[in-house]
């Protein structure tokens, strides 16, 4: 095939891509915009392998086979639950394939000598390495490997800043004398320590914020071996992923009314529990039974369900869907309110209740919410906490104060079923649990729903 | 096999990158959070498109076949994985309840 040719095939992959990525942000649109995606990836695939340069197809063959038997598993076996982990492993590995590719142009004779194509390499190299590590330990976090609340350590910040100026020392070593292998593999090492370090201090409340941004890295990583090999197709796929991450980022950060440098950097979550929030006096707790709960919501015109984190974690959608299910044929009115820092990953909680086949029309963003909670008879908060704290709106104290929450405070009654009184991930106090109108349900999101399913069914 | 990057390849590659991190914005910039998630892993399976790359280097004449191999797996698990698992949780979403 003709370079031109080639180059041909790769435009119409590059606007199977694009188009692709368009139909997949809406929602009777996304499945086909995959499909679309995908079919573009293929048309990529076929004409790299008739590239006139290839020598050799065992070892592509078995790296095909290997990586698309091994992604099948991935994508088919693993439950729901396990989304944001199998979303950071990805990500993880697309950062990896970036950084490999990079090193083996480094080390291929003749090639990695003009300073433009070192750059790419060397930041190449930084990023793809930095977003293959930190994502394992994102994955690490999530699936409970790694200690999902900040690690910190002394001079933490100072550390990496060092690490971060040794990385770049490093590239700027491999542009400025090329064919050094040692100053490369040191680079290399550097690059992968950083990305530990990065995303270690990170707490699992933040992870929307770090896979998203892992994600854009992926796509910025593949970019530069794009510019590399002077492909311009890869430079058009990383660029859109790198573009679509940011901007996921970004409203991540938005949502929860914190800089990007404060995620990153804060250590959020770190702080202790403050001693009583300083009002003074013991504050009281009311508790609701199963029995109460039920007949409180069997009653009820409208219930507004938040669900959160501790929802995935008891694996309770089914549990929680049917509940509203009994609700709705008794004529109560239900919704769920989505906070878009609501689990570890954008968008975590419109999976899991997908998956548990409630439909999207019930699924309610913050702002449309907001407005409906003063005239709900009950809101059940079910493993949500942090995203219902009425001190982001009032105490100014508050580390999360101006943060966007759920106003499930102002319906009539607010249930809130949790496992205990341990604080939420930010560490923070909740007020909400001691407000007049709050009532605790203690116990495993899981036992408490299945118990409110036969409570309804009896009242 | 690829040509070296020249400076005139060096700004034609820098303006592509340009635009398409606008399109990027521009195509996504109005996602629902309802399709976030599929959205991040279908972007991040997209990310995978350094499978192309990785085949190049793979199948080159120089000593660093082996690296690309593993570099092909990983790019391959991304692609396959990401595109199938967005497919499996799209086909998820329903507007009435069944």
């Amino acid at each position: 095939m003709s370079p031109f040719a080639r180059d041909l095939v790769y435009l119409a992959a590059a606007a199977c891509l694009i188009l692709g990525l368009r139909r997949l942000s809406s929602v009777k649109t996304a499945r086909q915009g995959n499909a679309l995606a995908a079919g573009g990836m293929l048309l990529a695939l076929v004409v790299a392998l008739l590239d006139a340069g290839i020598v050799g197809y065992g070892g592509i063959a078995a790296g095909l086979m290997a990586g698309s038997l091994v992604g099948t598993l991935l994508a088919r076996r693993l439950p729901m639950t396990a989304m944001p982990e199998l979303v950071a492993l990805l990500n993880g590995f697309g950062g990896g394939a970036s950084a490999l590719v990079a090193t083996a142009e480094f080390f291929t004779p003749g090639r990695g000598e003009a300073t433009g194509e070192l750059v790419a390499i060397s930041l190449g190299l930084l990023i793809g390495t930095v977003t293959f590590t930190g994502s394992l330990v994102a994955f690490g976090k999530l699936r409970g490997l790694v200690a999902s609340r900040p690690v910190t350590y002394p001079l933490q910040r100072t550390l990496n800043l060092l690490l971060f100026c040794g990385v770049l020392a490093a590239c700027a070593a491999v542009i400025a004398e090329p064919g050094r292998q040692a100053v490369y593999a040191a680079a290399l090492a550097a690059a992968a320590l950083l990305g530990v370090t990065l995303v270690l201090p990170i707490g699992g409340g933040d992870m929307p914020v770090v896979i998203s941004l892992l994600n854009s890295y992926s796509g910025i990583a593949a970019s530069m071996a794009g510019f590399v090999l002077g492909d311009r197709l890869l430079i058009v796929g990383g660029a859109l992923v790198g573009a679509s991450g940011i901007l996921l980022t970004q409203l991540m950060c938005k949502a929860m009314n914190r800089s990007l440098a404060n995620v990153c950097f804060g250590a959020f979550g770190k702080i202790e529990a403050r001693e009583g929030g300083g009002e003074g006096g013991p504050r009281t707790v009311r508790e609701f039974s199963v029995e109460d709960a039920a007949i409180a919501m069997a009653g009820a015109q409208l219930v507004v369900i938040v669900p959160g984190y501790g929802l995935a974690v008891a694996r309770a959608q089914h549990d929680l869907r049917e509940v509203a299910g009994l609700l709705q044929q008794r004529g109560v009115e239900v919704k769920y309110a989505i906070h878009p820092v609501a689990g570890r990953m954008p968008g975590h909680m419109n999976v899991l209740l997908a998956e548990a086949d409630v439909p999207y029309g019930e699924l309610h963003e913050l702002e449309q919410i907001n407005p409906d909670f003063p005239r709900a008879d009950v809101a059940l908060v079910v493993g949500a906490n942090d995203v219902v704290n009425p001190a982001a709106r009032s105490d100014r104290a508050s580390p999360i104060f101006g943060m966007p929450v759920l106003d499930a405070d102002k319906a009539r009654v607010c249930i809130v079923m949790k496992r205990s009184m341990a604080a939420g991930f930010a560490g923070i106090d909740n007020p909400l649990f001691y407000l007049p109108n709050t009532r605790m349900l203690f116990g495993d999101a899981k036992a408490s729903l299945s118990a409110l399913v036969a409570a309804v069914k009896a009242s | 096999m690829i040509l070296a990057l020249t400076l005139g390849e060096l700004s034609a590659s820098l303006f592509v990158f340009l635009l398409a991190v606008f399109l990027g914005f521009e195509v996504i910039s109005k996602v629902p959070s309802t399709l976030h998630t599929p959205l991040m892993s279908g972007a991040n399976a997209i990310s995978g498109i350094i499978v192309v790359g990785a085949i190049v280097v793979a199948g080159g004449r120089g000593g660093t076949g082996f690296v690309g191999i593993v570099a092909v797996a990983l790019a391959t698990v991304n692609v396959v994985g990401g595109f199938l698992v967005t497919d499996r949780m799209l086909s998820m979403f329903r507007k009435k309840r069944p």
